[in-house]
């Protein structure tokens, strides 16, 4: 059980509106660690920091340390890209590539960077499919169908598996869950469940009752202060800060 | 209030139809003068077509039956193939930097020199050119025209190839950028191949639009009697041929401009067909 994300003084900024206030805290790896709060408050700058798609934005920045397994995400010389291969993100609105097959969609991350072996591409996509608990249901218009073409449920489940694919170490999720219907969150759900056995997950989410019952841990942030931090069951039943509590009972956000 | 309620409906039925009606008849309107200009087009010019028309160039002497349009035909592919290659590699890469690269002023700048010179008469192109490259080459030449026919179609690619790949959502590039991959390869593998069908409508609607340019044509292929496939040298090419020979007396000549006519407008719904035909083939093929 080691630190899987090691985040130290991160602040961020858009122009000139500081979005997040020197944030700390350890991730731990092979757990699901939810990020709650009010809309505004920088949870999903706060995600999209930790893979550098904040810097992405115009005239967006940010700055601290972010250290993932052996990789220092800010450190002179990293590539965005590299550390966009190793930490995956899963994002609100399902986005499928609508140009692509099914199988495309899924390959996309590992073709697009040069990966060539057929056969073994063949089983990395079964293999994501199955891992987001798809395969089933699309094994046999795998190159037929268009990623587009499938439910809502079924396309944010095709990203997860296109964001597996390329093996990353982390999966962030920014409400992965939040346009979806009853049945398709549960899903999904149930998919985190099981993917935090090999993976460490980040997951954003309006949706305390969601926090409850996938995450550890959780977070909780506010106009861009990581307020409180701690396993999920302290934070929901005796949380230390009063803003917490207030937040959880439904006093304000 | 049930009366009220009527009076709304009726009134609300009325507008509908109304406004239904009108719109047919704009569309009327439209339709109207495109298929009566294809009809007579088709009237006059199937009948001048024959074998001799595809397969020989015009015959010796002014105004003499027989004779054909091989050379303008062939001269025509030849100079819209050199205005392509040199329109659309350059259009489509300005329209990728505008919309996907572009970031204050500079973008702005290219953005509005485009729009200039698309406004630029296309004569004016054709003197441009004869100016810069006829001359400076001492004689006329294919190559001249096709560059000349390749700058007007820059800005039409632009403006198209950027408008369609701005319609192209947010989410996709952020899911590429997302999975690691680089700019570069998701512009060109994602963002143009999601919106390809539009930006080759826009390059369509450019080739079109230049297929049947006659002004920029005059001072830089001149037009030739002769059988020449050679790019440095004079070449024929249709819309002077028809011009030359609808504004000649003899009526053996204004016979195959009709036919020429017909052909050029064939030739060009056959390209736009063709090209969005292959380019419609599924949503799939393969990411490459």
């Amino acid at each position: 059980m080691g630190v899987g994300i090691k985040v130290e003084n991160l602040n961020a900024w858009f122009g000139k509106h500081q979005a997040l206030h020197n944030i700390s805290m350890e991730i731990l790896s092979n757990h699901a660690t939810a990020i709650i709060g009010p809309s505004g408050c920088g949870k999903s700058t706060f995600v999209r920091c930790l893979n550098r798609m904040h810097e992405t934005n115009p005239d967006a920045r940010a700055e601290g340390k972010v250290q993932v397994k052996d990789m220092d995400v800010y450190a002179d010389g990293v590539a965005p890209v590299d550390v966009r291969r190793r930490i995956g993100m899963v994002f609100q609105k399902a986005n499928p590539f609508p140009s692509m097959s099914i199988y495309d969609n899924v390959a996309a991350g590992l073709k697009l960077n040069g990966f060539r072996n057929r056969k073994k591409l063949d089983e990395i996509v079964e293999k994501s499919l199955r891992s987001s608990a798809l395969w089933d249901e699309v094994k046999d218009d795998l190159k037929k169908k268009s990623g587009a073409s499938l439910s809502g449920g079924q396309q944010q489940r095709l990203c997860i598996a296109r964001a597996l694919a390329v093996e990353p170490d982390v999966l962030l999720m920014d409400e992965p869950a939040s346009a979806l219907d009853p049945i398709s969150t549960s899903k999904i759900e149930d998919l985190i469940f099981e993917l935090k056995e090999n993976y460490t997950v980040v997951i954003v989410t309006h949706n305390m009752q969601q926090a409850a019952r996938v995450a550890e841990f959780t977070a909780f942030f506010l106009l861009g202060k990581l307020i409180e931090f701690d396993k999920t069951e302290k934070i929901f039943t005796t949380p230390s800060e009063k803003r917490t509590e207030d937040y959880i009972t439904g006093r304000f956000g | 209030m049930p009366e009220a309620n009527l009076t709304i409906q009726w009134h609300r039925r009325l507008m509908d139809q109304l406004a239904t009606t009108l719109a047919i008849i704009c569309v009327l309107l439209v339709i109207i003068p495109l298929a009566a200009i294809f009809i007579y087009l088709v009237i006059r010019g199937v009948a001048s077509l024959n074998v001799a028309f595809f397969t020989h160039i015009p015959s010796g002497s002014p105004g003499e039956p027989g004779g054909g349009m091989a050379n303008a035909i062939v001269g025509s592919a030849i100079v819209l193939l050199t205005g392509s290659l040199i329109g659309v590699p350059l259009g489509v890469g300005s329209g990728i930097y505008l919309s996907e690269y572009s970031r204050g002023q500079f973008g702005r700048v290219v953005r509005f020199t485009a729009d200039v010179l698309n406004g630029v008469p296309s004569i004016v192109i054709g003197i441009a050119v004869y100016a810069l490259l006829v001359i400076r080459q001492k004689h006329f030449s294919a190559l001249a025209g096709g560059v000349a026919l390749g700058i007007m179609m820059i800005p039409i690619i632009t403006r198209s190839t950027e408008e369609m790949l701005r319609l192209v959502p947010n989410s996709i590039r952020e899911a590429a950028l997302g999975l690691g991959i680089p700019q570069w390869r998701s512009t060109l593998s994602i963002t143009l191949r999601t919106a390809i069908s539009g930006v080759i409508t826009g390059v369509m609607l450019a080739f079109a639009r230049v297929s049947g340019e006659t002004a920029p044509l005059l001072f830089t292929v001149l037009g030739n009697q002769f059988w020449s496939t050679k790019l440095n040298q004079p070449i024929a090419a249709l819309p002077l041929q028809i011009y030359v020979y609808a504004l000649s007396p003899y009526d053996e000549w204004h016979r195959l401009a009709w036919g020429g006519a017909l052909v050029l407008i064939v030739l060009i719904v056959a390209t736009s067909a063709s090209v969005r035909w292959i380019a419609s083939r599924g949503f799939a093929g393969s990411a490459r």
